[in-house]
Parts: structure tokens; sequence; C-alpha cells
């Protein structure tokens, strides 16, 4: 009797179940997954829809504007002073750097040279923001990945770098300082003695993230072969940076731009190297970025101890006036390449400013690259891929 | 609880429930833009480091926090999310205003696409001011919400509306 009953409970229970198995599979095939807005690893208000089927990922939608805050617009009606002080929030981490071509290209359509001292001081200025900004990604590469200790000591360790910024600037994060014809301030009386010192810290940070992370088990069965890049689909999606880098493509416009070589930039005084890597796979990013810190502080260093003597502002009128023209101008940022063209009609504001932003461009991948990838790894490729909201919705 | 409804909670025992939730806020971190990296900071970094202030940061889910801290630009798109997320919250709930651009619009004060000021959208406790404000200004922003929350008088704030627990 109890025999016979629980032989038809059984039947039941295993007749639910390959019902339930087939309601699964059904829906399973158009499964939404929602990543975003609020997310931590987006980097900020980054939304992606995801369709899953089961663990894969079968096609993937990210759907930016969340932080969209009108630059290009706003650039419109502010004078050319002004637009500084907007255009460092674009990419709030290495915010100098954004600065730098906005200046040269109104400089180019001025046609002001700035004078030695404040080109190598810029360069140096431009190298901490891309170390403040590099050492926050080698933290956070790790806490995306399940190590939280590696973010501790990233945001410990930028600090260092942060309060030199601060010390010349005044600002910690938005400088605000590149003018046009040459820069705000000299730098302060102890500056370069702290720097080196400050310097000595970022590179024992870089040797930390190496002994904890690279060559870590986890890590490498985590990054080794996920999202690989090869060089040519990223050159067709317009990568920039060492996400292009990664994938063995030796493009630097540090070295491969007359603004680089001199014309703004000073490093053609300095010896250094663009790293690249063969694999194109998230480890080959994190991996280029770790060592493309270590080569700016040795630039820093370099420019550092031979800081030409001289004026730091060139002969500039009070009240700017740009003449007439058009003038685009692209530096190597910290995320890639961000350019800016500007268009005057001989105002005190810009008529028409465009903004090439790296992330935008590296973020364009993503359908591509989340194809076929599994749920876990879509984090690993978004954190590798290394993009900042502000970067990409401007 | 039935005190705290009928508003008769007697003055020893506020003071008790109020001492225990400021120190033990969970903190929802919304962080948008620049402020988040601050916020970040003030958080996660040694030099700083909130928790001490008896702040708990990551929680799993604005379903377990007490405090809602708003770091960012908050754009019209956007908009919409923070105020679903701030709904989803359980009462006793605060709101920490953080920057600028949560406070007034900042500097895209003239923009189209962002909202200028958080308040239009959730009540806010404490506005921290700056552009991005530093992680010390933000830890002097939670100590003042701690400072509120000691003085808040349980009866007054639940007054001619019952507390539902189920």
């Amino acid at each position: 009797m109890t025999d016979l009953a629980d032989r038809r409970q059984m039947a039941y229970i295993a007749a639910q179940a390959a019902d339930a198995r087939v309601n699964v599979e059904l829906e399973a095939e158009g499964m939404n997954l929602n990543i975003g807005p609020q997310h931590p690893a987006t980097h900020g208000t980054l939304r992606i829809v995801v369709q899953l089927d089961g663990e894969q990922v079968i096609a993937a939608d990210p759907m930016m504007g969340y932080m969209h805050r009108g630059y290009e617009k706003l650039s419109e009606v502010r004078t050319y002073p002004q637009v500084t002080t907007l255009i460092n929030r674009i990419d709030w981490l290495g915010s100098f750097a954004n600065e730098v071509p906005f200046i040269l290209g109104a400089e180019q359509l001025m046609e002001i040279e700035a004078p030695p001292r404040a080109r190598w001081i810029r360069t140096v200025l431009f190298e901490l923001a891309r170390i403040a900004n590099l050492t926050l990604f080698l933290g956070d590469m790790g806490v995306q990945l399940g190590a939280v200790t590696p973010v501790f000591y990233a945001f410990r360790d930028r600090e260092y770098i942060v309060n030199q910024i601060e010390a010349v600037t005044g600002g910690r994060f938005h400088p605000n300082f590149d003018r046009i014809g040459g820069l705000k301030d000299d730098l302060p009386a102890g500056w370069i003695a702290d720097t080196k010192v400050a310097l000595g810290e970022i590179r024992d940070f870089c040797d930390q993230m190496e002994d904890l992370l690279v060559g870590n088990e986890i890590f490498e069965a985590r990054t080794r072969g996920i999202g690989v890049i090869p060089a040519d689909v990223g050159l067709s999606y317009g990568l920039s940076g060492a996400n292009i880098r990664g994938s063995g493509v030796d493009w630097d416009l540090r070295r491969d731009s007359p603004v680089g070589q001199g014309q703004g930039l000073a490093y053609n005084e300095v010896d250094w190297k663009v790293w690249t890597h063969p694999d194109g796979d998230s480890f080959a990013r994190y991996w280029v970025r770790l060592q493309e810190v270590r080569e700016s502080c040795r630039i820093v260093e370099q420019l550092l101890d031979g800081l030409p003597s001289g004026p730091i502002m060139a002969k500039v009128p009070r009240i700017i006036k740009v003449p007439a023209g058009e003038a685009y101008v692209a530096t190597e940022n910290p995320l890639g390449v961000m350019g800016y063209y500007i268009i005057s009609q001989g105002g005190l504001e810009p008529f028409r400013v465009k903004i090439r932003s790296a992330s935008f461009s590296n973020m364009s991948i993503t359908p591509w690259l989340l194809k076929g990838a599994y749920v876990p790894d879509v984090i690993t490729i978004l954190a590798s891929l290394y993009f900042i909201l502000g970067d990409i919705d401007r | 609880m039935g005190l705290v409804e009928s508003g008769k909670v007697p003055k020893g025992l506020t003071k008790l429930l109020n001492m225990s939730r400021k120190y033990s806020l969970w903190m929802y971190q919304w962080g948008l833009a620049c402020c988040a990296i601050e916020m970040g900071a003030a958080i996660g970094s040694p030099r700083y480091d909130a928790m001490r202030l008896g702040v708990i940061p990551l929680p799993a889910s604005p379903r377990q926090s007490d405090l809602l801290i708003v770091a960012g630009t908050v754009c019209d798109k956007t908009a919409p999310v923070v105020r679903r997320l701030y709904e989803q919250m359980p009462e006793p709930k605060y709101v920490i205003s953080m920057g600028s651009c949560a406070n007034c619009g900042g500097p895209y004060w003239d923009s189209y696409s962002v909202t200028k000021g958080v308040d239009q959208i959730i009540p806010v406790d404490v506005y921290v001011p700056g552009c991005p404000p530093r992680p010390e200004a933000l830890l002097e922003g939670i100590v003042l919400l701690q400072e509120l929350i000691q003085n808040e008088d349980m009866a007054e704030k639940w007054k001619g509306d019952p507390l539902a627990i189920s």
C-alpha cells in the first residue's frame, strides 16, 4: 500500500520536474539579464542588457546616456578659460589629461607656443594624472574578480600622487591648472623631492600588485583567454590606449604624434618605451597597464631631473579671443586617445567642440566581445576594458 | 514598538535607541560621478576609513540599508532610478547629498540633461558641498547626520503614522 503510494508520488514528482525543465528551457532561451545602471562592475551608471542562453551570452546591448551631461553643448556657452573647468570632469580619474588636448588645440588656433618649462611641467602632470587613473584600475580589477585587498592598497597608494597633484594645483581631483600659453603657477618649493618619494611608493605598489595578482591561480584562470580582441577587430572598432596595445598593436600618440613629440608635450626629451602584449585577452590589458604605470614613473623622474628653467607663461592677451579656424588635437590619455575638434568663429567662446573620448570607442566593442562569453566573464571583460562613465557619455 | 506608536517612548529609551541607530548605519552608496571616487576613498582607503564612525558600506541591496549617499551628477535619465532605489529602502531612512552636482546641479547648472539637485526627487537630510568634496567633508557630513539622528524624537517622527510591523 505504502509502496504503491510512494511510486505514484515519485511518478508525480518526476512529471512535475520534467514540466519544470521544459519551462526552464523555454524561458531561459530568451532570458534577459539587466546589468546596471547601479552595479559595482559598471564604474558608474552603465546599463547592459544581456540576453542569456543558460550561462552563455547570446547578445549584449549596452545602453548609455545615464551620465550624459552635455559637455559639447555647454562648451558653446563658456569662454575658453571656462571650458577647462568643465572638461576636467570628463574622465574624472585623470582630470589634468583632459585639459591638455583642448588647450593645445586653442594654442594652435591662436598660434601661441608655451615656453619649454611649461611644456615639461605639463608632461609631468599629464603622467601623474595617468598614474592616479591607472593605479585605481590595478586595484579595481582585483575587486571585480573577488579579491578585495588590492583596492584598499590602490586607494592607499593613490593618495600619494593625489597629494602631489594637490600641492601644485590646489585640487585633489580637478586641477584646472592648464592655461592657454602656459600654466597657472610654477611648482612649489620642495615639490620635486616629495614627488620622487611618492613615485617610490607607486613603484612599491606595482610590485605588490604583481605579487598579489599576476601569477595568482584564480586571477590567471579568470583573465587568461577571456575577452580576446584580435588586433584587426580592435582597430576596426576604434579601440585605443592599453586596450589596443594589449592586442599587440604598437601605437601610442605620445610617441607617434607631433603633439607628444615636442609640440606641446615633451616626450621626445626622455627615454621611455611603449609596452605591448601579444595575447589580446583581459590579462594582457591588465599587464600592459601595470607596465605603463611603471613607465610613467620613469618618465616623470627623468623629466623632473632635467626640468628647464625659465618662464611658465607665454605672452597672452588678457581677454582671450581665438581667431576663426578649426583644429583637431588628440593626445594619449590614460584611457586611450582623446581628441578635441574645435571650431572657432573668432569669438570668446568656441563655436563648436566635438569631443572624441576614448571610453566611448572602447565601449563600442562590447556587443561583439560579450557574444559567447559566460556571465562571470562579462564582469572580467567590462573591468579589463576599463572605461569611465563620464568619458563614455560626456 | 507599541510604545512608539502610542507616542509614549520614555526619554532614556529614545536616547538608547537613537544611539544604537546612529552607530549602525548601513550605507547604500549610489556613486554616480567624480564624487564616487572620493566616497570610495572615504570608505575604502585606510587613511579615512568611514567604518570607524559606525557606517557600514556595501550592503547587498537597498532593502538592507538605512542611509543613501547620492554622490555625483543626477541626470534626467538617472533620476527615476534614484527615486526607485530610495523607495525600496525601509524606514527610517536618511539621505546625504554629496557634491555640488547632487546639491544643485553644480557646474552643469545650465545643462539640458542634468537634474538640478537631487532634492527635487527625494528628501535630503545633509548636503555636503564641494566639487568633489574631500573625503573628510563626507565624514563631517556623516557626523552631522549622526547628531541629527541622536536628537531625533521617535514619537514625533511617526506621529499619526502607525508603524506597521508584519
